[in-house]
């Protein structure tokens, strides 16, 4: 029986270790933050944290993230205050909202590991989140916009 | 089904001309207003349940504890109408949008659309076929409160004035809330006064999305978020040739599937019921199937191109017929003879189709995110033989729509239905992406055969459109809006009412037939005619050594909105002045929906590799409510343009699909996103849509500029496969 840390808390999950954490966290957990576009890391939509880093929840067998911190789109903070959390509705990003749990989370590892992140960098780490509502250009100026407001004594 | 039999709901409403996903309809609405007081026209029990405080119709409350709520007659799928509805309601209630609760509406005659007997939402018509009732409902609501504070305080009502959910007299204010009560038992006035625009807060100015936070938290609610109690996950096979059926399954491996509940044969196919998605899909996978193929199984792309080649060497129903334009063509001036091509579109929603369905004895209750909640649940009553009142439809947020999430035929909800009331406990089925890429309703493939002639000015005289493609109506709620022996007016959309002064247009349609199902795929027969005109436009230009833009401005004389659109968009992209090296422009118009959308694409060919650079996009949509969510539409619907200009195809081999995932049906990714700069072009035209319209100009406008970049015209989508 699997064992994980998910947005800080333990979880014991009755399931096959095969099983994909996306499936685990949205049946078992009831964590449907987290979405499933494609199923064969293609899409980006289940993106997650492990350990701080990302990774397609879809393609990521329970057995690969027991033992390590998970951390969903539920882990950030509920009222919106963490820095890409608040540049993403400053712009007014998101459109039919779906694809926006993955945008974020590869948002927030992106800028966790480069505080200053060039267009290359943006689209090196943003590229395999599609988004069929076309928020890409917002998505580029929230990334800028959040880096600032990171920056920013608080 | 007719539009005929889509009217039990609400046979009251207006029979006018409409197309949902198209340009066909005009928008300026007639609104059937009708209160719905106690006793009112609203069905039974939708006011009732609402609770205490002030409900004068189907759309507002105003509770005791000072909450405002919207019920919103249409579904949010990305295009903002969650926020643009709002601030209608609040501008008129003298409520800040930001504080208005939201919900989604249940199916009901009183949210109908007003120019249909039915609940969509599609033709890029949500926001102005609410913008009057919507407005009437907040200025109801807000006399209702003036009154009861006119008469506590014993002054005239016109004495008193509304600011941000408080009435306010000379000394004294009173919040909504306390009035609420006392409003609520108030007989609703017959008639309101609307605001004069000139004194509107919140109409007309840009407001951030009101939908943000729910959705960068997580907490938004998509059908496939739907969790119930005792609730069995659901994955399909589905047959891989369009119209299969099952002759024989083995599902002994499936069984042995730790979490498969069970297997059950319905009209969809085989379903795998399971606790988790996961173990559904792997029994599903298990499944040893004998699929009984179709006729005409061996179908390919090929074939269909073949029998549409045929198609245009014949005569079609006419769509259009100014002046004389074959007789024009045979007399011997400079002309073209040319074919354009379109290939099958899937909608590719990022949220993969889904639905929760839950039967009981005599009742259905439905979770899902759809575009026709009228239509889906009327087939659910008829597949359970109860009445429509017994069939509840809950709307959730929708991960894109685009049209695929009003079927026809209500697909995605009917196997839920039809499975839940086989288990007999709620069920929720989820497509696979493969499900959803292969699983048809795609926007339908066509082909184009223009012969066109230009006089020694280099204008042209005669244009004969020949248009082969299967209609999206046929066989839809909407099938009744077809004129009697008359073509599916959304097939030459774009083309029979183009805007280009042409004295000679003849446009004719052949309703092809094919075993693969169509519908509507956002902005229509738009997203074809939009390139095929532009793409012809351009070579008549090129024949009579004229530039492209200038072209257009010569066939837009007379028509100033228009022109403006079109100078906006050449303006500010620089059209005629040197560019970066390598980038060359090409630019489009096309009007659809009721707004007018010019671009200028900016590109660059290496190494025969298309980079968009730019897109410029000027709009005249008439009044914007929200002109941010315009905006937003635009950059939106320049993205999706682009998917289909240069990856997107639906390929059809030995009667199925061939693209399966993105892998092999890609969109554009955020490395490929061109710089999108919009211009809003202020008219005083009548309201027009946003979602749609800012489609069709992309692929021509690109494909202009891949000619300008090398000389090789592009008559077929998507420009990859173009030889
Ligand atoms: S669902 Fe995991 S990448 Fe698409
Ligand atoms: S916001 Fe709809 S898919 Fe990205």
């Amino acid at each position: 029986m699997p064992s994980l840390e998910i947005n800080g808390a333990r979880h014991e999950l009755d399931a096959d270790p095969q099983m994909p954490l996306l499936w685990a966290l949205r049946d078992l957990a009831g964590l449907t933050g987290t979405k499933y576009g494609c199923g064969k890391a293609l899409c980006g939509a289940c993106t997650v944290h492990l350990d701080g880093s990302p990774v397609r929840a879809c393609v990521t067998p329970l057995a690969a993230a027991a033992g390590r911190r998970v951390t969903t789109i539920e882990g950030l903070p509920a009222d919106g205050s963490h820095p890409v959390q608040r540049a993403w509705v400053e712009l007014d990003v998101v459109q039919c909202g779906y694809c926006q749990s993955g945008q974020v989370m590869s948002a927030v590892a992106l800028l966790a590991s480069i505080p200053a992140p060039t267009d290359a960098d943006i689209d090196a780490a943003m590229r395999g989140n599609l988004c069929r509502c076309g928020t890409y250009q917002r998505i580029r100026a929230a990334i800028k916009r959040a880096a600032e407001l990171l920056e920013a004594p608080r | 089904m007719s539009a005929r039999s889509a009217g039990r709901d609400g046979a009251h409403t207006s029979r006018r001309m409409f197309i949902a996903g198209s340009g066909v309809v005009a928008t300026g609405l007639l609104v059937p207003w009708y209160f719905a007081g106690r006793g009112g026209r609203v069905a039974g029990g939708l006011l009732a349940d609402r609770g205490p405080g002030l409900s004068p119709n189907a759309f507002v409350r105003v509770a005791p504890d000072d909450s405002v709520t919207v019920w919103l007659a249409n579904s949010e799928m990305g295009q903002g109408i969650f926020t643009s509805l709002t601030q209608i309601l609040g501008e008129e209630l003298d409520v800040d949008p930001r504080r208005i609760r939201v919900e989604f509406a249940p199916v009901d005659a009183a949210f109908n659309h007003p120019a249909m007997p039915m609940q969509f939402t599609g033709g890029s018509t949500s926001t102005s076929s609410g913008y009057e009732r919507l407005r009437k409902a907040g200025a109801t609501a807000r006399a209702m409160l003036l009154a009861v504070a006119a008469r506590r305080w014993g002054v005239a009502a016109d004495s008193l004035e509304t600011a941000d959910g408080q009435v306010m007299g000379a000394r004294r204010r009173a919040k909504y809330g306390e009035l609420a009560q006392e409003a609520g038992a108030l007989a609703p006035p017959s008639e309101v006064r609307l605001k004069d625009p000139a004194d509107f807060r919140y109409i007309g100015r840009p407001l951030r999305r009101l939908d943000s936070l729910p959705k960068v938290t997580g907490r938004a609610q998509f059908g496939i978020d739907v969790i119930r109690a005792d609730m069995a996950h659901a994955a399909i096979a589905r047959a891989p040739t369009f119209g299969g059926g099952v002759r024989a399954v083995d599902d002994r491996a499936t069984r042995a599937i730790p979490g498969v509940l069970g297997v059950q044969r319905i009209a969809a196919g085989v379903a795998v019921l399971a606790t988790n998605t996961w173990a559904a899909q792997r029994g599903r996978d298990a499944l040893v199937i004998d699929w009984a193929p179709a006729s005409g199984s061996d179908l390919s792309s090929n074939d269909l191109r073949e029998r549409y080649q045929a198609l245009l060497r014949e005569p079609g129903a006419i769509a259009k017929s100014a002046g004389d334009a074959p007789a024009v063509l045979a007399g011997g001036m400079r002309a073209i003879d040319v074919e354009y091509e379109l290939p099958y579109l899937a909608h590719a929603c990022m949220e993969p189709l889904n639905c929760v369905a839950h039967v009981t004895g005599d009742a259905c209750e439905i979770w899902t995110g759809t575009q026709m909640q009228t239509t889906d649940r009327a087939a659910a009553a008829r597949l359970l033989g109860m009445a429509p009142e017994k069939v509840q439809v809950h709307t959730t947020f929708l991960g894109g729509g685009f049209g695929r999430r009003g079927n026809p035929r209500a697909d995605f909800v009917l196997e839920a239905v039809e499975l839940s009331k086989a288990a007999g406990r709620p069920v929720k089925v989820t497509w696979s992406r493969e499900d959803d890429m292969r699983g048809g309703w795609y926007r339908p493939c066509g082909l184009s055969r223009v012969r066109a002639a230009i006089d020694s000015d280099g204008l042209p005289v005669a244009w004969h459109h020949v248009i082969a493609s299967q209609s999206v109506l046929r066989g839809s709620p909407f099938e009744g809006l077809i004129g009697d022996g008359k073509p599916d007016p959304t097939v030459a959309e774009g083309a029979a009412d183009m805007p280009w002064a042409i004295p000679n247009l003849r446009v004719e349609v052949h309703e092809a037939s094919s075993p693969v199902p169509v519908q509507w795929w956002r902005s229509v027969g738009h997203s074809h005619t939009g390139f095929v005109v532009n793409g012809v436009l351009d070579e008549l230009a090129q024949l009579g050594g004229r530039d492209p833009l200038q072209l257009r401005q010569a066939l837009l004389a007379g028509k100033p909105r228009h022109l403006a659109v079109l100078n906006a968009a050449a303006r500010r992209a620089h059209w005629g002045q040197p560019q970066a090296p390598g980038h060359h422009l090409g630019i489009a118009l096309q009007e659809s929906f009721g707004s007018i959308v010019a671009q200028v694409a900016e590109v660059s060919v290496e190494g025969g590799a298309v980079r968009v650079h730019r897109m410029t996009c000027a709009i005249d949509c008439g009044f914007a409510v929200n002109p941010a969510g315009v905006i937003a539409q635009m950059e939106s619907a320049v993205v999706f343009g682009l998917s289909a200009a240069l990856h997107g195809e639906i390929g059809i081999e030995r009667g199925g699909a061939v693209q399966s995932n993105f892998d092999d049906y890609p969109l554009l990714r955020i490395d490929e996103m061109p710089f999108v700069d919009t211009i809003l072009v202020a008219s005083d035209g009548p309201m027009g849509g946003a979602g749609e319209p800012g489609v069709p100009p992309v692929a021509p406008a690109v494909a202009s500029a891949v000619f300008a970049a090398t000389g090789r015209r592009i008559r077929r989508l998507p420009i990859s496969s173009a030889p």
